[in-house]
């Protein structure tokens, strides 16, 4: 093992203040709270939960794009405030969710792939032009592709785009927030497919976020389920599908749907109660949803227990 | 049970091109039929065309579109805007975009009966109470005053269901319901779904490109490939047998859990789905099939499959693999 | 209806055109000086009224001069003034929009400072104490408009631009190590440069309509240059015995505001579709 991991976070937390309206009292709004963890190189960490878990915040944190209230994100163990914007985008590039939003409509695909290299502004024309052109194939999309804009290409050939985009400057991390859930399904297996090809062949990290468990066991190698801020439980991807521990990864395991007719809909079991970031439950976050949750479950705050070498679990449970 | 929608020899066309090209199948009572296939197969289109919702340069031709024992396809839009919202309803993919910010959900709701039931502002929303309260909204009377954004997606969808019920409908159309929510909250919409109908006899027409979601709701299955519906059975047959290539492939795209190693790709259809010209002669799909051969090119024939589950295709699997 | 709207676009786009050309090379093609005297064939109505001539198509005005030829003399100077007060003003108005809505907070509050103080500036009478402390020129009349009607620009720009930071191409563009000067040029303003169009059309037309305003009322355009707001000011002694001295300019005046905001409207509605799709 390395001795300095590729990507590592401590402490990080994000507060925002919530303006509620003119006559409401502003909120805070604690969006991550309190994580931790560290990713060796080559390896696939997946972050899943539900929308307002606080996953994409993370994301934007370990990007740059957001700057956290505490907390510091270490790339190659060295923090990430300290790296200029070039230096950043030397190691860190992202693959967003929207393929829809994420390229500027009035730009040509091969100006789109090539602007983290113009943005370096020590590369030569030529060398832009060839790099462009190797990565738009190696994405699987032709160089006459390369000359249109956006809006004609289809979902999951701007998806291509944006990872060719995200490729060019040869990163060592690269974060995917959602990168598949825009897609149809058989457009979703093509580019989740793309995306592990490229990360053995180029031996990146990924980050890479979903709210479906199952997208994740596919390129994960281990997984990190956040509720409301916190990270909840931790594991290696084949651990946490044999045992999940935590209630809410069972929920999130039972929700989802596979192609076996008979079994019908599951009954995940969470209630109707939606998750609210503005107004957090007291002891455990996920206690009003939660099935089996026990009397100190409402007061006490969980501790942090390991279970095993690899596994971090955040439960009263056992 | 009674079929309350019947379509058959459905054809769209936008100009040249050929968005539909003969679609059939029939929505029973009590009963939920999903049509399948990536977006560009036709299915959103299939559904605005029943309900005679195209775009203005889009048009219709069919053989049939029997909703409730009558053809619909020579109704006047006055006679369409008497059934939709009312006999036959819809919910849409993004509650936001069907749901107007500026009015509360409760008017919303209420509007939709007072349009086509001769009620009282008060029986409406007595009526928008309870149904909220039987979709799983807490505390009705509250969100009735509240506005779309006050709600989360799942609500919003929730609401969009509620709103569908308000006039009794008897079939229900559901384009992609849940592909903008969580998968939690999409168990749970689906749940809720899979319950009305048992509940009220409705006839359910899903529309949706998850194999996955198919196999847990529908009864029946129309996959859909071009505009064309290439394999069609009972939900049952068709997974236990899938006969023709797209819709195993389909059925290899959805990940499951412990199905594949690590390191191992997931099972994927090369390519997209390609724009249908007229004149186009064959099998639409040859172009991405594996088991594609010169025949391809010829028109397509059916082979009936077992009772109910018939294939287009010039190469279908049979059992165990083995090709006919 | 979206043929009626097309039909009114064509119609604003001649207006403009027709005015442009005439505007241009005009002048040239009236055969007469637009600043030469004939005390002898003053006031000489228009071809089509009794005791016109060929030789003045539009007549003369009071001191003589040819009025078509003074006519696309003014065109010019209208819309001189027009197009470089809205460059000025865009140029403003854009900059600290996108600066406000690009950065938000302490910018974001000193831009909107700076549009409420712009508003509560009465246009008219600050034209008339520049004028009165420095006298009038058109480079004066410029400045003036085009340091006051930036207010619109710098609203639409702001408003766009902050719905348009948030979306994933410009995180992006931070991710790939582009500076904030190069998101602004290269994401932000060919994005929002659709709306900006719009409004450069309505600021167009207001500051023709102003120009005109300020040089009836003596503060604009000195004379002897023919601008559409002077013309009706010298004629307006004239206006009870030769209504057509002030009628021609003021119909020209009307039909090329009127064009340019058909121009406007065309645009807006085509970007709008082009926004929905």
């Amino acid at each position: 093992m390395s001795t300095t991991p590729i990507l590592s976070v401590s402490h990080l937390s994000c507060q925002f203040k919530s303006q509620g309206g003119l006559f409401q009292p502003t909120r805070l709004l604690r969006a991550v709270d309190d994580i931790s963890f560290t990713l060796e190189e080559g390896r696939v960490l997946g972050i899943v939960g539900e929308s307002g878990c606080g996953k994409t915040t993370l994301a934007r944190m370990i990007l740059g794009l957001q700057k956290p209230s505490s907390g510091e994100v270490f790339v190659q163990g060295a923090p990430l405030s300290s790296l200029d914007r070039r230096a950043r985008a030397r190691l860190i590039q992202p693959v967003f969710q929207d393929p829809f939003s994420s390229l500027n409509p009035k730009q040509t695909i091969k100006d789109i792939i090539s602007l983290p290299l113009r943005a370096q502004g020590t590369f030569e024309p030529h060398e832009i032009e060839r790099r462009t052109a190797a990565l738009l194939e190696r994405v699987g999309l032709s160089l006459e592709q390369g000359l249109r804009v956006p809006s004609e290409l289809s979902g999951g050939q701007r998806q291509r785009v944006a990872i060719a985009r995200a490729l060019i400057l040869e990163p060592r991390i690269v974060i995917c927030d959602e990168p598949t859930s825009a897609l149809d399904v058989s457009v979703q297996a093509q580019i989740l497919n793309l995306l592990d090809e490229l990360r053995r062949d180029l031996k990146l990290t990924y980050v890479f976020i979903s709210h479906n468990l199952a997208v994740v066991e596919h390129v994960a190698s281990e997984v990190m389920v956040m509720y409301l801020g916190r990270m909840v439980e931790r594991n290696q991807t084949a651990d946490l599908f044999k045992t999940p521990r935590h209630p809410y990864t069972q929920a999130l395991l039972a929700s989802v749907l596979t192609p076996e007719p008979g079994l019908g809909l599951p009954d995940v079991g969470l209630g109707d109660i939606m998750p609210d970031p503005a107004h957090l439950p007291t002891g455990c976050r996920f206690h009003p949803r939660c099935l089996k949750a026990l009397p100190q479950c409402a007061t006490q705050e969980p501790p942090l227990r390991k279970p095993t070498d690899h596994a971090v679990l955040e439960c009263h449970l056992t | 049970m009674s079929a309350i929608l019947e379509v058959e020899g459905l054809a769209v066309r936008f100009g040249p091109t050929q968005a539909v090209r003969h679609a059939h199948f029939t929505v029973h009572q009590g009963e939920t039929h999903c049509i399948v296939g990536e977006s560009g197969c036709g299915k959103s289109v299939t559904s605005l065309a029943i309900m005679n919702l195209l775009a203005r340069n889009g048009h219709r031709h069919a053989q049939k579109i029997i909703f409730a024992g009558e053809d619909i396809q020579a109704y006047s839009d006055r006679q369409m805007e008497e059934i939709r919202g009312n006999r036959m309803a819809m919910i849409f993919q993004e509650p936001m975009t069907s749901l107007n910010p500026s009015y509360t959900i409760g008017s919303q709701l209420t509007e939709v009966l007072r349009r086509h039931r001769n009620v009282s502002q008060a029986e409406a929303e007595a009526r928008a109470m309870a149904l909220m309260a039987r979709v799983g909204i807490t505390a009705p009377a509250m969100r009735l005053r509240q506005y779309p954004h006050q709600l989360s997606g799942g609500l919003r969808q929730r609401v969009m269901i509620a709103m569908a019920l308000m006039c009794e409908p008897e079939l229900l159309i559901a384009d992609e319901p849940t592909t903008a929510l969580d998968v939690t909250v999409q168990a749970q919409i689906l749940r809720l779904l899979a319950e009305l109908k048992q509940e009220l006899g409705l006839g359910i027409l899903l529309i949706t490109h998850d194999l996955g979601i198919v196999a847990r709701v529908a009864d029946h299955v129309s996959v859909m490939y071009a505009g064309e519906v290439i394999e069609s059975g009972r939900t049952a047959d068709l997974f236990a047998r899938p006969a023709h290539p797209y819709t195993r492939g389909l059925i290899d795209c959805v990940p499951v859990p412990g199905k594949i190693k690590a390191g191992e790709p997931l099972g994927s259809i090369p390519g997209t789905v390609p724009v249908m010209k007229e004149g186009f002669q064959g099998c639409a799909f040859r172009f991405r099939c594996a088991s594609a051969t010169d025949a391809c090119t010829q028109d397509v024939p059916r082979h009936e499959i077992g009772a109910q589950h018939h294939v287009l295709c010039h190469h279908p699997v049979t059992d165990k693999g083995s090709r006919a | 209806m979206p043929r009626l709207t097309q039909a009114s676009f064509v119609i604003g786009l001649g207006i403009v055109g027709v005015v442009l050309i005439a505007a241009l090379f005009g002048p040239w093609l009236s055969g007469h000086d637009a600043f030469a005297q004939d005390l002898n064939a003053r006031l000489i109505p228009p071809v089509w009224m009794e005791g016109g001539s060929t030789k003045h198509l539009l007549g003369t005005d009071q001191l003589g001069r040819d009025y078509l030829t003074r006519l696309l003399y003014g065109a010019r100077i209208s819309l001189f003034i027009g197009v470089l007060t809205v460059i000025t003003s865009g140029v403003i108005g854009t900059s600290l929009g996108v600066l406000g809505g690009f950065y938000g907070g302490r910018i974001d509050d000193a831009v909107l400072f700076l549009i409420t103080c712009r508003l509560s500036i009465p246009v008219v009478l600050v034209a008339l104490a520049v004028v009165g402390l420095i006298g009038s020129s058109l480079t004066l009349v410029v400045a003036t408009l085009g340091l006051l009607l930036w207010d619109r620009f710098a609203v639409v720009a702001r408003a766009t631009t902050m719905q348009i930071r948030s979306l994933d191409y410009v995180n992006a563009a931070w991710c790939s190590g582009s500076s904030p000067l190069a998101i602004m040029r290269d994401e932000i303003l060919p994005n929002i440069a659709s709306h900006l169009m719009v409004v450069c059309t309505l600021e167009i037309a207001l500051a023709i309509l102003l120009e005109a305003s300020l040089s009836f009322l003596g503060l604009g355009v000195p004379p002897p240059l023919p601008s559409w707001g002077l013309m009706i000011a010298e004629g307006k002694d004239y206006m009870f015995f030769s209504a057509w001295v002030i009628m021609i300019p003021g119909l020209a005046l009307f039909t090329l505001v009127l064009g340019i905001n058909l121009v406007g409207d065309g645009l807006r509605r085509a970007f709008g579709t082009q926004v929905i799709k």
